[in-house]
């Protein structure tokens, strides 16, 4: 690697910078990045970002959506080259010119988004694009013993290594990415979001792993929006907002408020809403619903004017009952009953019945990301969007920043595709095309998974407003379903909350009865456990 | 990083002007190769003692004659590639089209019914297609089995209301037979409409035993591609203000309808469209239906042109029809194209053809000019929307 030229091109601002930021880090660490800077075009990304990660540690990366986190590590990965500032690996400049220059130098990089190929065996993902060759051909005993040394690193069965990719849960992929990773001998692992698809037994796990592979002298750069999982795992942390960096130091030495001030710049109260709520009349039966093979048996009465929270591990069946109750997955058994009409249903009848519904997977069903904001919000309900049942371009952008007013979404044009929009502003548009049908019952399915404190914050509080009644529309107050994988939120927003066990519902009970740990023992106790990542037989 | 940071005014003059490059993209493409056609043959025809005729008037009527039958088609590709289909099987379609429309004429029938028959013979075959691709092969069998009983009794002399009766029986039952005991397999419209490629062209060849059919008398329909309103000689062809209608109803139902907004929903993203309440197997048979009744349309263009049905006819169409498409700026991923794309990238195509034979050269330097064009305007496409949404 050539030797990195002398620190005078860099801007004084890095130079002024690093100074007060990095004084206590000594000049030994694994990861040292100074004075990052990159511009797109007319927008300063990073403005001067300094990342220091010593071996041995868990290095927390926090900072809402937009605040430069992804460039940031995208420049570490090799993905984009710095405009200006210097990185060290071990002391050594370490200047990747592609991401497979950055895993050739041992920075391996964990998405949200994971990039396995589906079709390819466990031991194929492990060993893709460094298989051992003698000659053209592939040195299978070799790759085999990448692979099982890999699997064991992070807690996997060897037996999983001839096993196509699409047959594993989410968790298990998340852990054969991270063993890819392991195998290349990574000196800094950066895990994105590791938790937002894994249920809290497996977000334990993988917790568990991190702390070995920080006893072995790993460097791990950890990047996540739940701040208790932050404060639980990292050792230190970083903040960025606005493309630099505002705060870094040692976990113990802060609270989650400090964080959060510091992310947002002010400080958030009330992140959690709650209005005073009158149940009203029932709104949606299911009884006893069966679907192809979860849920098995689910019963649940949903009122007008209260929030339901449904609670489980990861392959409870908690999103099949959503899409079952929706229309989106047959009913094989069992009824579904809407505003007294029998189902079952089908998506369309639904939005015209008055229900909507926010998918758990909005890249992939949620939105149409390469559609406009305004076709996306208005989708649903595209009747009323210009005379004589056509469809204009000045309603729907009419229609459009009305929501987006609402729920304070920032866009350019609503005639803008979705791509070019932060997780948060693309996830208050899933919501707001539901506030556009005009519907009654919500069914939100993990509805701010992997978007920032501040969004989340704007969308417990229209929840709430819909729920009791109390926003500036006049109109009934709705009924709220809600699936969510972080207790916290559920306890913090819902009236009663249902846990989901292996395909059943239990009863929904009012939330004033329970605790994180009773939901956690109930969802995860009595019989064996929903999944188990690493164990038995891929699901 | 943040939206509002780049809202300046010279910003939003650049994005405004970007915008309008885009819009304008293609029409740009067109006036580039037709410019260069018409300069280089004004040139070589002056070096060499002749009067150019590249540029006369007369050869434009003959390019936009040219554009007819694949514009026509093509536009109705156009819907299918938006939704993120394909249609293989256009140039088969239009074959069987113009051999169904010269036997109706044949048999006696007046010309307005021969026209009906035609479009409704590629409005069947869409069906056809559309029940595959949405997994209703018997729903296929049905309308297949249906429409032959019907011929044939017909031919039995059923007359015409027994004929219906019959269709609609057969249907009927078949259809019922498919809800309860076939099971639903939803197939690529890749593999669905290379099979009609194969399927339709040899029905079109059985239909006339491999044999051209003439329609014995002459009426309007034969003359669609020759004559001009009012008779005027300065004017386009019948034929070619076909195509301007149909463009033009096309453009209003993509921009305007519900179905026009479902269409690029189906194709940006299938799951979100059905999570959205779009009945996405409703949406893809009007889709087929339509888009293929256009190839059916073309199919009639194409017999007037030819004054007779010719089971060989069109080959090789559909890849200038998907070409045309791409060229105006779709995506085969689907979620993208726009009508008046596509008749540009037809016409390019024509220019191309017409400017190449001013030129006397070789068939096969046409071809590889024409392959050229087709990779070297995608690429420009792309290029074009980089810039626009970096």
């Amino acid at each position: 690697m050539p030797v990195n030229p002398s620190d005078s091109e860099h801007s004084d601002a890095a130079v002024a910078n690093r100074g007060d930021v990095l004084s206590d880090v000594p000049q030994s660490a694994r990861l040292m990045m100074r004075g990052i800077h990159k511009r797109f075009g007319p927008t300063i990304a990073l403005a001067g970002v300094d990342l220091a990660v010593q071996a041995g540690e868990v290095h927390a990366l926090i900072g809402e959506n937009g605040a430069g986190k992804s460039t940031l590590m995208k420049i570490l990965s090799g993905a984009h080259q710095p405009d200006g500032g210097t990185m060290q690996l071990d002391g050594n400049a370490y200047q990747p010119v592609s991401p497979s220059a950055g895993r050739a130098a041992g920075v391996a990089m964990i998405y949200q988004e994971l990039s396995l190929a589906p079709h390819l065996t466990v031991q194929e993902n492990i060993t893709l694009g460094s298989e051992p060759c003698f000659g053209p051909f592939i040195h299978r005993r070799q790759a085999r013993e990448t692979a099982t040394h890999a699997l064991h690193r992070v807690g996997l069965s060897q037996d999983l290594r001839s096993v196509p990719l699409h047959r594993l849960s989410v968790a298990q992929r998340q852990l054969v990415e991270i063993a890819r990773g392991v195998a290349l001998g990574c000196r800094v692992l950066v895990l994105d979001e590791p938790t937002s698809s894994l249920s809290t037994s497996d977000t334990r796990l993988l917790f568990s792993l991190i702390r070995e592979w920080r006893a072995n002298g790993m460097a791990i750069v950890y990047i996540s929006h739940v701040l208790e999982e932050v404060l639980d795992i990292a050792d230190r942390y970083t903040v960025l907002r606005d493309g630099c960096t505002v705060g870094t130091g040692a976990m113990k030495t802060v609270t989650l408020d400090d964080i959060v001030s510091m992310m947002v710049g002010r400080h958030v109260d009330h992140l959690y809403a709650r209005t005073s709520r009158k149940p009203g009349e029932v709104v949606l039966t299911v009884s006893q619903l069966g679907g192809n093979s979860l849920p098995i048996d689910a019963s649940l009465e949903l009122r007008r004017g209260e929030i339901v929270g449904i609670a489980g591990l990861i392959g409870a069946g908690r999103t099949e009952l959503v899409r079952t109750i929706f229309g989106l997955d047959p009913v094989k058994q069992g009824t579904v009953q809407v505003a007294g009409r029998s189902g079952p249903f089908t998506p369309a009848v639904q939005w015209r019945n008055g229900v909507g519904m926010v998918s758990e997977d909005r890249k992939t069903e949620g939105l149409a990301v390469a559609l406009s904001v305004a076709d996306n919000m208005t989708l649903p309900r595209l009747t009323g969007m210009g005379p004589l049942g056509t469809v204009t371009r000045t309603r729907q952008a009419a229609a459009t920043s009305k929501w987006a007013q609402r729920l304070s979404i920032r866009y350019e044009s609503p005639f803008q595709p979705l791509l070019a929009l932060s997780g948060g502003n693309q996830q208050k548009i899933a919501l707001a095309r539901l506030l556009h049908a005009d519907v009654d019952v919500l069914l939100l399915d993990e509805p701010t998974r992997g978007i920032d404190v501040g969004s989340k914050a704007q969308i417990y509080h229209m929840i709430d407003e819909l729920a009791s009644g109390t926003g500036p529309d006049p109109r009934p107050p709705c009924a709220v379903l809600i699936v969510s994988s972080y207790l916290p939120e559920l306890l913090g927003i819902c009236d009663r909350i249902a846990v989901m066990r292996q395909g059943r519902l239990g009863r929904a009970v009012p939330v004033e009865q329970l605790d994180e740990h009773r939901i956690m023992t109930e969802a995860a106790t009595a019989g064996q456990p929903a999944t188990a990542v690493g164990e038995g037989a891929p699901t | 990083m943040t939206s509002s940071s780049r809202n300046t005014p010279a910003n939003r003059f650049t994005s405004l002007l970007l915008s309008w490059m885009n819009q304008l993209g293609p029409v740009l493409g067109l006036a580039c190769v037709w410019v260069f056609f018409a300069v280089v043959e004004h040139r070589t025809a002056q070096a060499s003692g002749l009067q150019p005729s590249f540029m006369s008037w007369h050869n434009q009527l003959l390019i936009l004659l040219q554009t007819a039958v694949v514009g026509t088609a093509a536009i109705g590709a156009t819907l299918i590639i938006i939704s993120g289909g394909i249609d293989l099987s256009v140039g088969s379609t239009i074959a069987l089209v113009t051999m169904v429309v010269a036997w109706l004429l044949r048999i006696g029938m007046p010309a307005p019914f021969a026209a009906f028959g035609g479009i409704y013979a590629g409005v069947i075959c869409g069906l056809i297609i559309g029940s595959a691709v949405i997994g209703h092969l018997g729903r296929c069998a049905a309308i297949a089995a249906g429409v032959v009983l019907g011929a044939w009794a017909f031919w039995l002399g059923a007359g015409v209301i027994g004929t219906i009766v019959i269709i609609a029986v057969v249907s009927f039952v078949l259809f019922q037979l498919d809800r309860r005991f076939i099971p639903n397999v939803k197939l690529a419209p890749f593999i669905v409409t290379l099979g009609m490629w194969g399927v339709l062209r040899g029905v079109a060849k059985g239909f006339g035993n491999s044999q051209p059919i003439y329609p014995g008398s002459d009426s309007w329909l034969s003359n669609l591609m020759h004559d001009t309103p009012f008779g005027m000689k300065g004017l386009p062809v019948y034929g070619v203000w076909l195509l301007l209608i149909v463009a033009g109803l096309a453009v209003l139902v993509l921009k305007f309808t519900r179905f026009g907004r479902h269409v690029y929903a189906v194709g940006s993203n299938e799951q979100t469209a059905r999570l959205c309440g779009v009945h996405i197997s409703r949406t893809k048979m009007m889709i087929y239906g339509i888009g293929i009744g256009c190839a059916g349309l073309a199919g009639l263009l194409q017999f007037s042109f030819l004054q007779m049905g010719d089971p060989s006819t069109a080959e090789g169409y559909e890849l200038k029809v998907i070409a045309a498409v791409v060229i105006g700026g779709a995506s085969l991923a689907g979620g993208e194209g726009s009508i008046i794309g596509t008749l540009v990238g037809a016409l390019i195509m024509s220019v191309i053809d017409s400017g190449c034979g001013a030129l006397h050269l070789d068939n096969w330097i046409q071809e590889v000019v024409t392959g050229i064009i087709i990779v070297l305007a995608v690429a420009i496409d792309r290029l074009r929307r980089r810039r626009i949404e970096p």
